[in-house]
């Protein structure tokens, strides 16, 4: 027994039919092929399926993709073609703070995320805020790295504008 | 003059981080085959039993099922795999096929493998399966497994015990007569896993009309899996092809074979059609390799002036219900008894090993294979002796450590080493670390009721193996690897090379070793990994070799097409190669620098105009070239690490404050990539120290297989890692280059262990298993 839904995905209007039980990742990976979105524990351990459900990082693999349906969804994939996060994500390949890249997406939503709603976060707060993202290759510096750049970054040039 | 070909040493970011940065990675996961079928496995709930009746009619009907095989419908298209090798005398294994036929032998073992078209109607199906196991006693523990009258653990076997050695020097006994001091410990070391962000997946896919297995597998040894491959289904090695491409994390767990990938290959090849198995992190837990599991009696025996003169060391370490295959799971014991006091000038020593089979999920070879458990417990009997002796840590070490004019030097455990630098390290963390104002805060800190501790722990690390590895036990695992370059028509530059790509950023220094060859920037060479129908056979990136030997292996290549490129140039030019160079895309004077044509004209001249070359020209822009090691048996590394805790003597809880790892790997190709190498080495050294443990009941039941339950290092958990540098290049490759890989892993627990038995010591207590959890630090301060 399938259900409709309709959902904004990075953009665009969706409309699928799906099984109660898909979660909104299998929705996203399966059906829509947005693979960047990735699986490492599906139960919301390990952080790699993070999206932004209106706004806020959420795991697609605890999200029904009925669940979702009448809100916004926006994927990795979105969020690298309206080059919100370009700067971040140049910050993580001069810092280096990505091995496997398994990991990526969720550490740049979570980084993405904090960085919106604390624009100059500690390091004791960058990790913080990565206590739900679980990388095995880098040991963790690197992002945290990265992150920090990419928040002085932004805060300078937001001095400059002001 | 000609710009200098610098590449090698630079910090070159890597170009592949753009995809994952953009979320178009290319991970077998997110492939889907037209056709394709998904895999999921009835695995045994209990783990040692007798299958008394298994039905699977009613999950063969069941909605999006393809088909239900058991071991009578699937074991028989594939040859038994056995998990021995000949140069480990006397060593035993059961033979093992892809689903439990009449035993099941741990809890996870595969039973039923279910075909359908979506995993979730999979597993709807494996819920209808009629398994009844008669359950038998379990072989838990590994002391008990070699009490007499223990059952054995698995069929096909004559005893629990897989393979014992004793490794003798002739004047151990003689050595702990004479000596002043003895001290000794017993030491265990949890069961840990390898916890791959991306869990194993594989998609085989057969194709009957032309007899071509393609199979796109979440590995690091691709070669190697297509030698299994073939010979295990009776196909011939042409026709197989793997294909490796992004891989989410790997440490040695993923070149091990499993029954589910070799039944995934089964079934396509039954099928006619891809068939897809991806664990999901529950299996992970069940049928992923676990690690280490030893438990450790040592003693060191010393002079009167605190010098080492010997280790008596008895190793058990318990392994599961069979030898893992191909490499079997005998390896890190092995390297666990060689490696025992590896970085100090110690004469005399006596290793036993005992490995030992129960019904658990089989342990084999993991990131830094056996370096841990020989770092710890060396370490924390160096401590201990550097205690009994009232010495510093530092200065026990010292006077023990192999001095850096010693070499070439041979261990006591018979390992060859070229030329290491443990006093410079040694002396480098000292002051980088600020030692005497560390140990002065620490001594004002005790007086707040704040108990922090400094450990250092130096290490060797076995990189660059060769065929003594695996290859003289019969195993076919290339020792070597291969390199095709090219310059193609346009002037442009491609490689591929067997070595591959897990994230560690090989194909940039792979690009960045033929660049300066060839006169190009890295950015200019293309890489190719992990396609055997693509790079030319070899051994792929495991133990260290991916630099040592993929690199030297790309640099000869490199130098073969430079050749070949001057010689064809000198014939269009009229010149003698002798005077001409390559730099900046061009073929250049070698004396002026000046340029005389460009490599792309070159390419145009030999591709499309090769009528216009003097009559006789070799027109090729090819060049292969394949390299084993054939120096010493291993190029080894050293270095020394140290780590800053706080333990809180009520909660036994510890806090990580600073990690330091000096590291010497020899000529450095890419200073980026090295350290983030060595930083994430620590932290899966320092996981298992303090979080990691896979436990099991009584019973045989692992408890905590979830990433919910099963704790691993967060970014919170964990502290800076500052990271310098000694260079010993090895003099046995042009290159010089050594392994990185494993260095990180080798000694952070070793560290981690000393610094909180450090910070325990005013209070009488010591630590000496691991993982080093609140309540063993409570238990060991007599709290509870």
């Amino acid at each position: 027994m399938k259900t409709d839904i309709t959902l904004t995905i990075n953009g665009d209007a969706v409309r699928e039919a799906v099984e109660p039980r898909t979660s909104l990742a299998d929705l996203l990976r399966d059906n829509l092929q947005l693979t960047g979105t990735h699986l490492g524990c599906e139960m919301g351990a390990c952080g790699a399926c993070l999206v932004m459900l209106d706004g806020a990082p959420v795991h697609a693999c605890l999200v029904l993709a009925v669940q979702a349906s009448g809100h916004k969804v926006e994927t990795i994939e979105g969020l690298n073609e309206r080059g919100l996060i370009k700067d971040l994500q140049e910050k993580f390949h001069d810092r280096n703070a990505l091995q496997c890249g398994f990991c990526t997406n969720g550490m740049l939503m979570s980084a993405q995320a904090l960085l919106l709603d604390n624009p100059t976060p500690s390091r004791p707060e960058i990790r913080e805020a990565l206590s739900g993202n679980y990388c095995r290759c880098t040991g963790y510096e690197a992002i945290v790295d990265a992150i920090s750049a990419t928040a002085k970054m932004r805060s300078g040039q937001a001095g400059e504008a002001s | 003059m000609i710009p200098s070909k610098n590449h090698i040493g630079q910090s070159h970011r890597r170009k592949n981080a753009f995809r994952h940065l953009a979320g178009r990675g290319r991970f077998v996961t997110d492939l889907a085959l037209p056709r394709m079928v998904h895999a999921a496995f009835v695995r045994s709930p209990m783990a040692k039993g007798n299958i008394v009746e298994l039905d699977v009619s009613e999950a063969a009907a069941a909605s999006g099922v393809v088909r239900v095989f058991t071991a009578e419908t699937l074991n028989h298209t594939c040859v038994p795999w056995t998990g021995t090798l000949d140069h480990f005398a006397g060593m035993q294994s059961g033979a093992q096929n892809m689903l439990a036929s009449n035993e099941v032998l741990w809890v996870g073992h595969p039973v039923v493998m279910i075909l359908a078209h979506s995993r979730a109607e999979a597993e709807d199906a494996c819920e209808l399966v009629m398994l009844d196991i008669e359950d038998e006693d379990a072989v838990v523990d590994g002391d008990a497994a070699l009490v007499k009258g223990t059952p054995l653990a698995a069929e096909g076997i004559n005893s629990n015990m897989c393979f014992q050695t004793v490794l003798e020097t002739p004047d151990l006994d003689d050595a702990f007569t004479r000596s002043a001091h003895v001290v000794e410990g017993k030491f265990t070391f949890g069961r840990h896993t390898a916890v791959t962000l991306e869990p194993r997946a594989i998609i085989a896919d057969f194709d009957p009309s032309t007899g071509q297995l393609d199979v796109h597998h979440g590995t690091q040894t691709p070669y190697q899996f297509q030698d299994v491959y073939a010979r295990h289904f009776g196909l011939s090695e042409g026709r197989v092809r793997v294909i490796a491409p992004d891989i989410g994390g790997s440490f040695g767990m993923k070149l091990h074979v499993y029954h589910e990938e070799m039944a995934a290959v089964a079934a396509s090849l039954m099928l006619g059609r891809p068939v897809r198995f991806v664990a999901d992190r529950l299996e992970s837990f069940v049928s992923d390799i676990h690690a280490r599991d030893h438990r450790v009696t040592a003693r060191m025996a010393l002079d009167a002036e605190g010098g080492i003169l010997a280790m008596d060391v008895d190793d058990m370490t318990q392994i599961g219900a069979f030898s893992s295959y191909p490499r079997t799971s005998v390896a890190e014991g092995n390297q666990v008894i060689r490696l025992m006091g590896a970085p100090y000038q110690m004469p005399d020593y006596r290793g036993r090993l005992s490995v030992v089979f129960q019904n658990k999920v089989q342990t084999s070879q993991y990131r830094a294979v056996g370096h841990p458990i020989a770092c710890a417990v060396t370490e924390a009997l160096v401590d201990r002796a550097a205690e009994l002796l009232d010495l510093d840590p530092f200065e026990i070490r010292r006077r023990n450590l192999l001095a850096d004019d010693a070499y070439p030097h041979i261990s006591a455990t018979g390992y060859q080493f070229e030329k290491l630098s443990h006093q410079a390290s040694l002396e480098k963390l000292h002051q980088m670390i600020g030692y005497e104002a560390l140990r002065a805060e620490q001594i004002a800190l005790r007086k707040q009721g704040i108990y922090r501790g400094i450990g250092i722990a130096p290490f060797v690390e076995i990189t660059n193996p060769g065929a003594a590895f695996y290859g003289i036990g019969g195993a076919r695992i290339s020792a070597q690897d291969g390199a095709v370059i090219r310059l193609t028509p346009a002037g442009d530059v491609h490689c591929a090379i067997s070595v591959t790509e897990q994230g560690q950023g090989t194909e940039t220094i792979i690009a960045q070793i033929v660049a300066d060859q060839l006169g190009v920037t890295p950015d200019q060479v293309k890489v190719t990994t992990g396609d055997t129908d693509n790079t030319p056979s070899g051994g792929a990136t495991w133990a260290c070799r991916g630099a040592g030997i993929g690199g030297e292996t790309a640099l000869r290549a490199g130098r073969k097409l430079q050749a070949q490129i001057l010689t064809l140039a000198g014939e269009i030019l009229q010149a003698d190669p002798m005077h001409l160079a390559l730099a900046s895309g061009a073929v250049v004077d070698k004396t002026t620098g000046q340029e005389r044509i460009t490599l792309a004209e070159i390419g145009r001249i030999a591709t499309y105009r090769p009528d216009t070359l003097p009559k006789g020209s070799d027109n090729s822009l090819t060049a292969a070239q394949h390299f084993a090691p054939s120096g010493y048996p291993f190029d080894f590394t050293n270095g020394i690490q140290a780590s800053h805790v706080e333990v809180d003597i009520e909660t036994g809880v510890t806090r990580l404050l600073k990690h330091w790892v000096v590291e010497d790997c020899g000529r450095i190709i890419n200073p980026l990539l090295v350290d983030e190498q060595i930083r994430g080495g620590v932290v899966q050294g320092l996981g298992p120290a303090f979080f990691e443990e896979c436990l099991y009941d009584d019973m045989g039941q692992m408890t905590n297989a979830s990433l919910v339950d099963y704790l691993v290092p967060m970014a919170g958990e964990m502290p800076d890692i500052e990271i310098a540098h000694i260079e010993t290049p090895t003099l046995d490759t042009i290159l010089g280059a050594k392994g990185v890989g494993e260095a990180g892993t080798a000694a952070a627990g070793a560290a981690a262990m000393n610094a909180v038995n450090d910070a325990l010591r005013p209070l009488g207590a010591r630590i000496s298993q691991t993982p080093m959890t609140p309540l063993r630090i409570l238990t060991a301060l007599g709290h509870v």
